[in-house]
């Protein structure tokens, strides 16, 4: 049986910052790093840009190529994890055991497919997008099969995302969402109006409050998709199911790791097992906004989770002390930054600042005078301050009113803070 | 190690708004280095690495503040974002650049700039890494902003 010091499943962000969170403080203990997937490292949101043709693979890549052998971490790729034995502690991949001393799950998260009529005979033209393989895939059929439009099912941020990809490829595409807008996580019906526009600029198509029912395929082969409730049919050869992604937790629920809806952690990520570790899209950590746990599944969050699982699988002290969604994302030429809660239940708890102009828009979502979330579209230059003012839970009653301002910045944040959030980094006031 | 970044030092009490340091950062990112060609020539004016603020009698101008946990490094999804590994400092490589807005949404001090046409972040502070002293420092008539080493000792152009 294999021995090795820190074992990792999964070779994404989370994977990748926990070997460096080990060697903060371990520099020699053995690293092994078990991957599913057949490349050495890349940027999982960068396989829409692949698609669109405006990467190559070798611009895909988070980390040098030097990164493994100099972390002396022995990476096994294609090596899927197949069992946990947490009490043996030794994992199962590709049919041999490893035996460690320390695990991280890292298993991400694993694209959510609907129970779709005629699902099953549908062999060639339907796929999913959260891969590598996948932006592969989907390439590799239009080009053999020289499509020439699509349908997305799902207007979040991989269905969006993965439409520009389509669309930069000169691929008719229409999106399918169930909601009334777009990315409805994250953006108001204004935001995604914006958005629209746009995209119909591009000529993408979007039908909204409607969902795919049902496959229409010949031959194996996708002809078109049936749309409820209104029933009407959109022909197409390829198919894109991209309505999310769910914790990828079965070998870890097989073992007896505690999960909700993904492995349930502390604030140093450990799991039930003191020796057994969870970070990123399968984790549930603490989200400080709900000031409960919940999965995040963002790169932000991933990063530091994986760093401060890392720290203290090495023997370190690090706390993850929460962190709240966000995302960056430019679709269709607009770019947009939100954080928080950006669509507050209609419970009188919630005060809402919003000012639309010629191509932009930003959202306040306040709460006793704290912010619980924000939507800049447009212009985002400046959207990062509030990163920070919303992590710092920093009560804005004193600069309310320059919220909206256009020329927003640092100078209308109290002094105190001012010196406060740059302590050490430079500012003398 | 990897070594610590210089940093530059704000003090807004002494800042006099006059805007040099952008004209300076400006001319120094410029191809000819030459204030008068850089904004009368004929190529597109270099944006600035400053953020300029003001209101009413207080202004300060701020740039990259080269975090030693820089989450605009840390979160690059393509490693355009990096840090020099000599230097300490936070550099952007442009060809490597996709314009996924994540440095953006997680730099505190809200100081990269973006070219949405180009989708690609356009400027940000290199602690002018071309020239042997930062052009705002140097051309700060107030020292407002001074140039410190890793222990916050300043350093005096020579």
């Amino acid at each position: 049986m294999k021995k090795t010091k820190y074992l990792i499943i999964g070779n994404s962000v989370s994977g990748v910052n926990c070997v460096e969170g080990i060697r903060q403080v371990d520099k020699k203990g053995k690293i092994s790093i078990v991957s599913d997937e057949g490349v050495y490292n890349y940027s999982r949101p960068l396989i829409s840009y692949y698609l669109g043709g405006r990467i190559e693979k070798s611009g895909m890549p988070f980390r040098d190529e030097g990164f493994y052998g100099e972390n002396g971490a022995e990476l096994f790729l294609n090596a899927r994890a197949e069992k946990i034995d947490a009490l043996k502690k030794n994992v199962t991949a590709n049919g041999g055991a490893i035996e460690f001393e320390k695990l991280l799950i890292a298993t991400g998260g694993r694209p959510f497919v609907p129970r779709i009529e005629g699902i099953d005979s549908a062999k060639e033209g339907v796929f999913t997008f959260t891969k590598l393989s996948d932006a592969e895939a989907i390439i590799k059929y239009i080009e053999n099969e020289s499509i020439k439009n699509a349908v997305v099912l799902g207007g979040g941020l991989i269905g969006l995302k993965c439409a520009e990809g389509l669309i930069e490829r000169s691929i008719k595409t229409v999106i399918v969402e169930l909601a009334d807008r777009l990315l409805p996580n994250t953006l108001d019906k204004t935001a995604s109006g914006i958005i629209e526009e746009a995209l119909e600029k591009k000529e993408c198509g979007l039908i909204k409050e409607e969902t795919v029912s049902a496959i229409e395929s010949r031959g194996g082969r996708v002809e078109g998709v049936r749309l409820k409730p209104g029933g009407k049919t959109l022909k197409t050869n390829l198919f894109v199911i991209a309505i999310g992604v769910s914790p990828d937790i079965d070998i870890a629920k097989a073992a007896g790791i505690k999960h909700g809806r993904g492995i349930t952690v502390d604030s140093r990520m450990r799991t039930n097992f003191e020796y057994i570790y969870a970070a990123g899209d399968v984790a549930e950590g603490r989200d400080s906004l709900l000031g409960s746990n919940a999965v995040i599944a963002i790169w932000p969050v991933a990063a530091m989770q994986g760093r401060v699982a890392g720290i203290n699988m090495a023997g370190g002290s690090a706390v993850y002390d929460g962190m709240f969604p966000m995302n960056a994302v430019d679709i269709a030429g607009v770019p947009v930054v939100s954080f928080g809660i950006t669509n507050p239940p209609d419970t009188g708890e919630y005060e809402v600042l919003e000012k639309k102009g010629d191509g932009f828009y930003k959202k306040i979502v306040l709460k006793n005078n704290i912010i619980s979330g924000c939507i800049f579209l447009g212009k985002i230059e400046r959207s990062g301050i509030f990163s920070g003012i919303i992590r710092d839970r920093m009560d804005v009653t004193s600069f309310k009113k320059e919220l909206l301002s256009e020329d927003f910045g640092l100078l209308v944040l109290p002094k105190e803070y001012r010196k406060h959030m740059v302590v050490g980094e430079g500012i003398e006031v | 190690m990897e070594r610590k970044a210089k940093k530059i030092v704000i003090k807004e009490n002494y800042c006099i708004g006059c805007r040099l340091c952008e004209v300076y950062c400006i001319t120094q990112h410029s191809k000819s280095k030459d204030i008068i060609k850089t904004y009368k020539g004929k190529g597109p004016v270099p944006v600035s690495g400053i953020c300029f603020e003001e209101k009413g009698s207080v202004s300060f101008a701020i740039q990259c503040r080269h975090c030693d946990d820089a989450p605009c490094v840390e979160n690059c999804l393509t490693g355009a974002m990096y840090r020099d590994k000599e230097t300490g400092r936070v550099l952007h490589n442009r060809e490597k650049c996709v314009g996924c807005w994540m440095c953006v949404m997680l730099c505190p001090f809200g100081v990269i700039k973006i070219d949405r046409a180009e989708k690609k972040v356009v400027s940000k502070c290199d602690l002018c890494i071309d020239g042997a002293f930062p052009a705002c420092v140097e051309h700060c008539p107030n020292e407002a902003i001074c140039l410190v080493d890793e222990d916050g000792k300043k350093i005096e152009k020579t």
